[in-house]
């Protein structure tokens, strides 16, 4: 024997080794800087892309497509019914009704929490997600740490949220392993029947429609 | 390709520590992740490949678990482009164009990005048979490893489900990520225990949800 590594073996050492910070870490590399800038000139040049077309794609995601519009869907489903049931039985008619459609959100499916099931949204094997409804994913969703662990141990994961739910509770982890985007309709927290669907719109955090945080009260100015 | 290894499939996997969560409007950090997105998909949208194409090519790289979400993406995108020979290394190492573009691309222009992004890619086809399965019954998720792109998670493979929900007939990412075509099939999902998938540690009222194609499926008698 000997020779050869056991690849199991140098796969769980590179998993201890992961760092979570990662992306973190690694974000200022001025090397990167460099080489993106260096390709995109060579694309430009070879006349692949419009400059402008770029600014365009930056700016809808920095300030159009962000989880503000998945929030107003979850407002609109809690101040009306017929809305509700068109959004558990059609989401990707329901949520182009408001004029969120497309990219990574062409088959959408709404997932309401109950008192007895809690979901919980995950892409073990990349990081699809729903851009029409909640934008861009955040480094969590796209970290291994979250990949990892959302299947097999969610309630931890819930805890590095702050989270922690009866244990009566089910939770129904959703792994978007195709196609279907999956968006939480979160529980319409008690004491907010007197709110516009406006303001309900500010207690909807984009943690709570992925299912690892709950709606909570706007901080005031 | 005989020695095909996605090293994206992480769901279940021990030792990545826990989950770090981030503010709502944190989306890039650093300068180059933006052009990263913008460049990946505006060269998409020339169709000289597709998604999933793009989601293979990230998930071999080599060196994808010291990778970042974006560099990923970079790397990805590069090797996309010097395997169709649409640009060369010695472009990328110069920072300029060497070479003669090739013709025939569809160069995506600034006004048509609110319409694309709006349209998507769907996959959705028109059913050309029944589906096999019916919503309810048992099914087991093919067991052996496949050597070329595949949606089927690890964790899940020889594993027992019940199918919970049609989600009708989708363009089957394992062959449209090898270039064999769309070769629509229908789409299930398929939910399992948290027993099932990791026995007895598995945490308590957990269930695992996966969307899978047909060819993933085999009945349970």
């Amino acid at each position: 024997m000997g020779g050869a590594p056991n690849p199991d073996v140098i796969e769980r050492m590179s998993d201890m080794d992961h760092d979570p910070h990662l992306d973190h870490a690694r974000n200022e590399l001025p090397e990167m800087d460099l080489h993106v800038r260096a390709l995109r000139t060579v694309l430009e040049q070879k006349g692949y892309i419009d400059p402008a077309t770029l600014d365009v794609l930056i700016d809808t995601y920095e300030t159009k497509i962000g989880p503000r519009n998945g929030a107003r869907v979850v407002a609109r489903a809690w101040v009306d019914p017929i809305f509700r049931n068109w959004l558990l039985e059609d989401a990707t008619a329901a949520i182009a009704s408001l004029g969120y459609a497309g990219r990574q959100g062409e088959h959408m499916v709404a997932v309401e929490n109950t008192e007895s099931r809690h979901n919980l949204v995950v892409c073990t094997l990349c990081s699809c997600y729903p851009w029409p409804v909640l934008g861009l994913p955040p480094t969590w969703y796209k970290s291994a740490p979250y990949r990892a662990r959302a299947v097999k141990d969610p309630r931890g994961v819930l805890a590095d949220f702050g989270v922690t739910l009866p244990d009566s509770t089910e939770i129904r982890v959703w792994d978007s392993t195709a196609e279907i985007r999956y968006l939480v309709i979160p529980r319409r927290p008690p004491g907010t029947e007197n709110l516009s669907e406006d303001q309900l719109a500010s207690w909807v955090t984009r943690d709570s429609m992925v299912g690892t945080g709950l709606p909570k009260a706007p901080e005031r100015p | 390709m005989i020695d095909y290894r996605s090293h994206a499939d992480l769901g279940g996997k021990d030792g990545h520590g826990r989950v770090i969560p981030e503010p709502e409007g944190e989306l890039f950090h650093a300068r180059w992740e933006r052009q990263a997105l913008a460049l990946t998909i505006a060269m998409g949208a020339t169709g000289a490949w597709n998604l999933d194409m793009s989601r293979s090519a990230r998930e071999t790289l080599p060196d994808y678990r010291s990778l970042s979400y974006y560099e990923r993406w970079i790397r990805a995108l590069e090797r996309l482009l010097i395997e169709r020979e649409l640009v060369r290394s010695d472009e990328i190492a110069a920072g300029r164009m060497l070479h003669p573009a090739r013709p025939g691309l569809s160069v995506l222009r600034a006004a048509e990005v609110p319409a694309t992004l709006a349209k998507g890619s769907p996959t959705w086809r028109p059913p050309a048979g029944p589906a096999r399965f019916a919503a309810g019954q048992p099914v087991r998720l093919r067991a052996a490893a496949v050597t070329h792109h595949t949606r089927l998670p690890g964790y899940a493979r020889g594993k027992i489900g019940h199918i919970e929900a049609l989600r009708g007939v989708h363009v089957f990412a394992d062959t449209h990520a090898q270039g064999l075509g769309e070769q629509p099939c229908w789409l299930y999902t398929i939910v399992f225990s948290g027993r099932e998938l990791w026995g007895d540690e598995a945490a308590r009222s957990h269930s695992v949800s996966i969307d899978a194609w047909e060819p993933y499926l085999e009945p349970v008698s």
